[in-house]
């Protein structure tokens, strides 16, 4: 009787730091992972950064380029969620379950979302690669894949929340199912789905950079080159402009949800 | 039908009243950036179609082929580079690269979100934190990778400590939030009898926000595996995202890719509906 | 006799021009039962908090127990802190601890810190978590989940993890200004309780006068950071209460019974 509750919660503790301590050490075995070199890497990468990972007078030159690949990225980004955001809103609201035109027909729309979310955009542009080559559109279908898979779930969780009760008032009403979706649902979370597209385009200009590398365009290329002939003041300064991008973009985004949230 | 009548019922407004139409929704400054925004994404998906870099490709041949090769993928799969056990095998290196990020994320994310927390630190370190949160965002996590390839080789070691910061950013916002839910008057209260800044930490803000805590690495989790079928491919992390690669860039075989995607799939989907059943066991605990 | 708390000329000013105390000072002798009443936003909670510094007072002089608590340093201050036990009016527990953690909370003070980070505590101190929760009547609840109990038994809880403690003094912010007639009955009956049997000094800020009058030994009445009155109850006359309350002491008197929050 006495204080059972500490014994209880002590061993569940120890228990729980046991299982961890014992993945953690499988998981360093299975992946090769060299734990001193993970210590010691730190500080080695910090000075090797110090020392060449800065952008110089010279590097200045190739800013036009950068700056140009640049606004390509940014550019196809911000399409691919824009496109993928009208199919998105298509799908969640037959995918919702408050707007839904009947169950079946629900349950399809969000299996098709929830398998294109899971395939990962490195993995969609892998598969366009074959179709599409290196040309903007591999990476163009590769975000929008990636990003109505998303999309739509974000947009069936904002119908949810903030549609339920007015659905069911308006309903009472007699109000037919399209004025219902234009007069209700959409009204009321088109706040929601516009800060999801935000966070959605500064998702993908960083997916694209990836997508880049692999696929041989936009920025992700350009810093690939230079990183890969050793340049590391170019490709440093590539880094810098997606910072200051990324960053410009994050200001506006927050400003508008600011206002319209 | 209704909808006819309300339209008519509309018009026969506007004729009578003519000049003096009723707005029902009013100009607000949201309702005005609303539109600004949306206009603004319109026109710029439009300029975008423009400016891409076509390369000559022939779109409707482009697409047909990926209708193709997406049926080949998923209706056709199978397994010839790699067997069945070695994907499998590698499925549990990229689950491992996912788990050692989303473990040292966890550890350095609950010290810095502590000081990220307005409740208990002050304003200025907050603040501090907060910028580094965003600069870390900033860099795509493949150029974290990259970045400490040059100094520990490609390999899992960069890959892990690359993906570590992404992992750390996102913790620090999630723990510091459910950090910053724990009322102002219990810390008080404690203080009051002469408890220390950790002892406060350790015996009421993480009690008081573990289940969130848990909820947020693991959703974190499921996001880093993902990452790490990225990594594995863009970073040569190694895992199944590498084979994916290999399959792709140097096999050429589009149906060991959708062998690998089911995969993929299937550990993903997985944890998602694991993820799910989390977040719901938590929401009746909490 | 010496006085356990002196306070002499205490002002606390918030920003340039708003001052909260001004020129308070009064004394609490060992084992009294004192109470602060006032209306909402005279100070009263400041004026708690000042004594154990968890708001810094601008000027003045504070003795507790022969020690000026406003010129100590951050260690000596928690020593002083860890013999003053404070109870509030939303209770502040860690709701998803049990009660008996909770209570245990009030030992952290005088344990070093490791072991108050692992709340790895000794059979005693736990045995005299139970001890105490018996007195309080809480036997029952000992492994309740904080969130789990009603209000009258959370404040109970705070009392514990501040007896538990061992203080010369509690410092009560508002004890029942949240609980039903009844329970605030059970809570100031338990703390006058506490004050007469275990001779441990209590300062309670209140709302009501008609609680003020029936528990106290003394009542210090504040209205604009000023003490306006000091004295015993059955001292305080229909003048005192109009000078302490203003113009809220019509409905006051009148509605004597009524327990109003906040």
């Amino acid at each position: 009787m006495q204080a059972d509750i500490f014994v209880k919660k002590k061993r569940n503790s120890f228990l729980f730091l046991a299982v961890l301590a014992a993945v953690t050490f499988l998981a360093i075995i299975i992946t090769e992972y060299d734990v001193v070199k993970g210590f010691t890497s730190l500080p080695n990468a910090i000075g090797w950064a110090l020392a060449n990972f800065y952008p110089t007078q010279e590097s200045l030159a190739k800013l036009p380029d950068i700056l140009d690949k640049m606004i390509e990225t940014v550019l196809v980004s911000l399409a691919a969620t824009t496109v993928a955001a009208v199919f998105a809103i298509l799908f969640a609201i037959l995918g919702s379950n408050t707007t839904r035109v009947n169950a079946l027909f629900g349950s399809i729309c969000r299996g098709v979302a929830t398998v294109f979310r899971n395939i990962d955009v490195a993995a969609w542009a892998m598969i366009l690669l074959f179709s599409f080559g290196q040309s903007t559109l591999t990476g163009y279908f590769a975000l929008f894949f990636g990003s109505f898979g998303f999309l739509t779930r974000a947009f069936v969780e904002s119908i949810d929340e903030v549609s339920g009760n007015s659905v069911e008032a308006l309903r009472a009403t007699g109000a037919s199912y399209f004025s219902i979706i234009s007069q209700s649902v959409l009204p009321s979370s088109t706040p929601q789905m516009i800060s999801w597209i935000l966070f959605m385009i500064e998702t993908n200009i960083r997916s694209a950079t990836l997508i880049g590398l692999l696929t041989g365009s936009g920025i992700g290329f350009t810093f690939n080159l230079y990183y890969k002939s050793l340049s590391y003041d170019v490709a440093s300064l590539v880094v810098v402009v997606i910072i200051i991008v990324i960053l410009g973009i994050e200001m506006i985004s927050n400003y508008v949800r600011r206002v319209i949230l | 039908m209704e909808v006819n009548e309300q339209i008519s019922a509309q018009r026969q407004l506007l004729k009578t009243r003519p000049h003096n139409r009723m707005k029902v929704k009013p100009l607000t400054k949201s309702a005005f950036v609303t539109r600004i925004t949306l206009f603004s994404l319109a026109v710029l998906t439009i300029y975008a179609f423009f400016t891409f870099d076509y390369k000559d490709i022939d779109f409707v041949d482009a697409v047909l082929l990926t209708i193709a090769n997406l049926k080949a993928m998923f209706f056709e799969p199978h397994l010839k580079h790699f067997t069945f056990s070695h994907a499998f095998y590698q499925v549990f290196v990229t689950l491992g690269l996912a788990f050692l990020t989303t473990l040292f994320g966890a550890v350095i994310a609950v010290f810095l979100g502590l000081f990220a927390a307005e409740n208990l630190s002050s304003k200025w370190i907050s603040t501090m934190i907060k910028g580094f949160v965003a600069f870390i965002r900033a860099v795509p996590t493949v150029l974290w990778v990259l970045i400490f390839a040059v100094a520990a080789g490609l390999g899992s070691v960069a890959a892990v400590i690359g993906m570590t910061f992404h992992s750390v950013s996102y913790l620090i916002k999630a723990y510091s939030e459910s950090f910053e839910e724990l009322d102002k008057g219990v810390i008080e209260a404690l203080q009051a009898s002469g408890a220390s800044f950790w002892q406060i930490v350790f015996q009421a803000v993480i009690p008081s926000s573990i289940t969130y805590m848990i909820s947020w690495t693991f959703l974190r989790f499921e996001i880093n595996f993902a990452v790490a079928v990225a990594m594995g491919a863009a970073a040569g992390a190694g895992g199944i995202g590498f084979d994916m690669f290999m399959a792709s860039g140097f096999y050429l075989d589009i149906r060991e890719i959708g062998a690998i995607t089911y995969f993929i799939l299937a550990v993903a989907i997985l944890l998602e509906v694991f993820a799910t059943k989390v977040k719901r066991k938590l929401k009746v605990n909490a | 006799m010496t006085a356990l708390l002196q306070v002499n000329n205490l002002t606390k000013q918030f920003g340039h021009d708003a001052k909260a105390l001004s020129d308070v000072g009064f004394s609490v002798q060992e084992g009294e039962f004192v109470s602060i009443i006032g209306p909402s936003g005279a100070g009263k909670s400041t004026l708690l908090r000042c004594i154990n510094r968890m708001v810094d007072a601008t000027s003045g002089e504070i003795m507790f127990d022969g020690v000026n608590v406003l010129n100590l340093k951050k260690k000596e201050l928690k020593k002083v802190r860890t013999k003053i036990g404070m109870i509030f009016q939303h209770y502040n527990l860690v709701n998803r601890l049990t009660v008996i953690e909770n209570t245990l909370h009030g030992k952290l003070g005088c344990k070093s810190t490791l072991s108050g980070v692992l709340g790895l505590y000794n059979r005693e101190e736990k045995e005299q978590a139970m001890h105490i929760l018996g007195l309080l009547g809480l036997d029952d609840f000992i492994y309740k989940r904080a969130d789990q109990l009603s209000g009258g038994q959370k404040q109970r809880v705070g009392i514990s993890r501040a007896l538990i403690q061992n203080p010369r003094m509690l410092l009560c912010d508002e004890p029942i200004a949240s609980l039903d007639p009844n329970s605030a009955k059970v809570i100031m009956d338990y703390l006058k309780n506490i004050s007469v049997n275990m001779g441990i000094t209590v300062l309670v800020n209140l709302h009501q006068v008609d609680v003020a009058l029936k528990y106290s030994d003394k009542i210090i009445g504040i209205n604009g950071g000023q003490v306006v009155f000091i004295g015993a109850p059955k001292h305080m006359t229909r003048a005192d209460i109009q000078r302490i309350y203003g113009s809220e002491a019509e409905d006051l008197i009148f509605d004597a019974g009524g327990i109003h929050a906040g």
